[in-house]
């Protein structure tokens, strides 16, 4: 049974205001299912109030054969961040 | 009502909710796969969790020192009053889904109206189960179109579920005298009054999976008199083992 089923992969926003996040991955025959057998799996203790599910191969990724190209240029360069300059007392949440 | 019928009139209600909350149970770690496993155990803990608001309340109610414990694991099998629906052994995955459907349709319709009791208590538990067992409806309903509008094998295994089942439906709906009693309080509610809607909802979900309810007239009968199936005695050796054992022992 399990082997026809697709892969799911499951997203989660764990509280309103906040950005739906990755918490994992399923199987499931169709959409309908995915989204309950998420709430199943994944939301049984409160984790959530909205769920996403997308089939796994609908997702391009990176390769990580090509890391050194995509990511180890950025590694020398700290000043991309924005922590040369004092923040003023008066700006919080920052 | 007397303070015992209304025991009696909870206990046709919460001992549905333990012995199919048991048998959802013995399921854990063998459903067809992870996620429909979780499921049934989820469904499982929360027909547990129903049980328990209902047992409390009639400890509360006996006004002896019994506990939730104690109604649950130690009475006898003629004092269990679910009815013979809930009480039937697991087969195969299509079986459970359909036990499990004909059950949740009448759940969901009983809480509906359990919630405009005048017993506060009870009103307060069937408005918090109607979430859950909303849910759970749904879950059985969504099954049993994938497995009747499935693959040809899937249909005839839930058909002939089905086929099996539907007997023991009829029960769902009988009042006893403690019925009564309850309905005349505006406590209960008249089962007899859901049949009709219940029939309607069950032949929906069942024209949309392209099954059929058998043309049967004969209703099989007698748990909610506390006349249980052959089955009923090994659940509950499963059930009471450990309160047996090791009396008065808690987690």
């Amino acid at each position: 049974m399990k082997n026809n089923w697709p892969l799911w992969e499951v997203f989660v926003r764990s509280k309103n205001g906040l950005e739906h996040r990755h918490f994992g991955s399923l199987h499931a025959a169709d959409a309908e299912m995915a989204l309950e057998n998420a709430r199943d799996v994944y939301t049984r203790r409160n984790e959530g109030v909205s769920i996403w599910v997308v089939e796994s191969k609908h997702i391009t990724a990176s390769n990580p054969e090509n890391s050194e190209e995509l990511f180890d240029p950025a590694q020398d360069k700290v000043y991309r961040h924005p922590t040369f300059y004092t923040l003023p007392d008066e700006v919080k949440h920052m | 009502m007397k303070n015992e019928n209304k025991i009696q009139y909870i206990y046709g209600i919460a001992d549905n909710a333990l012995i199919l909350g048991q048998r959802l149970s013995e399921l854990c770690g063998h459903g067809p796969n992870l996620e429909t496993d979780i499921a049934m155990t989820n469904m499982a803990l929360d027909l547990l969790g129903q049980t328990r608001s209902y047992y409390q309340y009639v400890a509360q109610l006996s006004g002896d020192d019994k506990t939730e414990d104690d109604i649950a694991f130690l009475r006898s099998e003629r004092q269990y009053k679910n009815v013979l629906l809930v009480e039937q052994p697991n087969r195969h995955f299509g079986y459970v889904i359909t036990r499990q459907f004909f059950y949740d349709v009448f759940h969901l319709l009983l809480l509906q109206e359990l919630q405009n009791s005048s017993d506060e208590t009870l009103s307060a538990i069937a408005k918090k189960g109607i979430k859950e067992v909303s849910y759970h409806q749904r879950f059985s309903s969504d099954w049993i179109k994938r497995l009747g509008d499935g693959t040809e094998e899937s249909h005839q295994k839930v058909q002939e579920a089905i086929d099996d089942l539907w007997r023991f439906t009829d029960e769902l709906f009988h009042m006893t005298d403690d019925d009564d009693m309850a309905l005349q309080d505006n406590i209960g509610v008249n089962t007899i009054a859901l049949k009709e809607r219940y029939v309607q909802m069950v032949k929906e979900v069942f024209d949309e999976a392209t099954l059929t309810i058998p043309e049967t007239k004969w209703f099989q009968k007698g748990g909610k008199q506390g006349v249980h199936s052959e089955h009923m005695g090994y659940l509950l050796s499963d059930l009471q083992y450990m309160q047996r054992a090791y009396p008065n022992m808690k987690w």
